[in-house]
């Protein structure tokens, strides 16, 4: 009998466990996917826009011809999904049923959460790099910037790629040395949490950095409301801090349809999930895959790719009546841009906090520390990307658990 | 794990002084650890933000964030800021006895 895979979300997850699974699956399992548009965005690809490193053309494609041959691609919003009857209600008023379900679509902003931050100012003077078209904006934001403050904001965890933020602040480091203009601009980096990065070993290693670059750093600062048209941040325990030019990241939810979608999602709308079988807690025929969870891993390309072997596997199990595999260990695998042509590189998972040595093994590309290869590596992994992360091969040397080999355990600062 | 000793009881607690045995508290407990934060008195709008952290982390397996509180405790951030001047999250958790909130990640 023909069973039903139905995938919401055509970005990172759903494109590459659709691909796999295609794969993998016999025949007669029908695969569907379903997303509101076909802009298939390269969200790594937007840090370097602001600095006309990139284009926004140059990171968007299809999401429909991502998929490969045998997946049936439908563009359309989701209004709910009913997991009592097993059916996806579109916005159109037709419907979909499933047998097992995917919920791959991501996280969304919502800087109207945070009074003030889209408010007078917005697209103005308070800025994100977080969508394509606040990149865009903020490239001709900073290219007129030649004195003053500069304020970068996260304004709560739980946000998509964590050390974004502080590559922003190296990169606009290094473009306003060379546009000479960097002793007449102060750069500001205001976080909630209590140092640089929320891992220790990490955290303190960014922080020398910040130092290093003249980046002063601002800590447990809990953004309270955005005051774009006299620039400043309020904190909720009543500090200010002034900017003549804002870059906030703003509060990040899962998509809205799983509001709407009784027992599906927390009060985030993130999907809980077990955290090493992707089995939603909601129920046993939906699965849910990278930043459309809430497992505490960071919400990263990475993570979604190894969680993607596990996620494959345990939809094959599932349909074939057999145990789950519970084998994601929370491996993430970051780049960090530190500009100058140089970048860190860093490797954890749900156990192991990111720690110096070499990656995959003592051999390798350095953890934890400055280097040419590693920016390289960020710069080749675009290709990668659409070439061999999205399709589901495996990229060669980089598996989904994370390799001990070359970390450093007992670490000298 | 070090302990210490709260109103008369000995609790086990983490290097930051957060509770590991949500079990070993109680409301006298509260009060002195109150106290000792700066907070003379818990109201029964304190009372309310530290039953709903329990209830949470009993349900959940973590003490929700600042962000999650304000959406479902009944509680505005503003007024927890007010009722937690320290950081609503972090210090309303130890009062409340439960281990620190993992929102960090």
């Amino acid at each position: 009998m023909t069973k039903q895979v139905v995938i919401l979300g055509g970005g990172t997850g759903g494109t590459l466990g659709a691909n796999r699974l295609r794969r993998e699956l016999p025949d007669d399992v029908h695969l569907t996917v379903v997303d509101q548009d076909d802009s298939h965005v390269y969200q790594p690809g937007l840090l370097f826009v602001p600095f006309g490193l990139a284009h926004p053309e140059d990171i968007v494609r299809s999401r429909r011809r991502q998929l490969h041959s045998g997946i049936d691609y439908r563009q359309e919003s989701i209004d709910h999904v009913d997991l009592e009857t097993q059916t996806v209600h579109l916005a159109d008023g037709s419907t979909l049923a499933y047998d097992l379900l995917i919920v791959a679509t991501g996280a969304v902003l919502t800087p109207e959460e945070t009074p003030g931050l889209d408010g007078p100012g917005w697209m103005e003077k308070v800025f994100t790099f977080y969508s394509p078209e606040g990149a865009a904006a903020l490239e001709g934001a900073l290219a007129s910037f030649r004195e003053g403050r500069l304020v970068v904001n996260v304004v709560d965890m739980p946000i998509k790629c964590p050390v974004a933020p502080l590559e922003f602040c190296f990169l606009a480091d290094w473009y306003f040395r060379e546009r000479k203009v960097r002793a007449d601009i102060d750069l500001v980096y205001v976080t909630p949490l209590d140092g640089a990065f929320t891992k220790p070993v990490a955290s303190q290693r960014l922080a020398g950095l910040l130092q290093e670059k003249d980046i002063e750093l601002v800590t447990e600062f809990n953004t309270g409301e955005v005051d774009g048209e006299a620039g400043r941040l309020v904190g909720y325990d009543e500090r200010e801090v002034p900017f003549d030019l804002g870059v906030v990241i703003p509060l990040h939810s899962g998509a809205d349809y799983v509001g709407r979608s009784p027992g599906l999602g927390d009060d985030l709308n993130f999907v809980p999930v077990d955290e090493h079988t992707l089995q939603s807690k909601a129920a046993p025929n939906v699965f849910a895959i990278g930043d459309a969870t809430n497992v505490p891993a960071s919400k990263a390309g990475s993570v979604t790719h190894f969680e993607g072997e596990v996620l494959v596997e345990n939809v094959k199990r599932f349909l074939a009546g057999e145990d789950l595999d519970a084998s994601y260990d929370g491996h993430a695998n970051c780049f960090i841009e530190t500009g100058f042509h140089k970048a860190l590189l860093i490797d954890f998972n749900y156990e192991t906090e990111p720690l110096p040595g070499h990656f995959p093994a003592s051999v390798g590309m350095p953890l934890l520390k400055e280097s040419r290869m590693n920016h390289l590596g960020k710069l080749m992994f675009q290709w990668f990307y659409w070439h061999a992360l999205l399709p589901g091969r495996d990229i060669p040397g980089i598996g989904a658990d994370m390799p001990s080999a070359g970390k450093q355990t007992e670490t000298a600062h | 794990m070090p302990t210490r000793t709260i109103a008369g009881a000995t609790v086990d607690v983490n290097d930051e002084g957060f509770f590991t045995e949500p079990e070993q508290w109680n409301e006298d407990i509260a009060t002195e650890l109150a106290a000792e934060s700066g907070i003379d008195e818990l109201t029964p709008d304190h009372w309310k933000v530290l039953e709903f952290m329990r209830s949470e982390y009993f349900e959940k397996g973590t003490g929700p964030t600042v962000r999650v509180l304000g959406k479902t405790s009944g509680v505005t951030v503003k007024e927890l800021y007010q009722l937690f001047p320290k950081g609503p999250a972090k210090m309303a958790a130890k009062i409340a006895g439960i281990p620190k909130p993992r929102g960090c990640i």
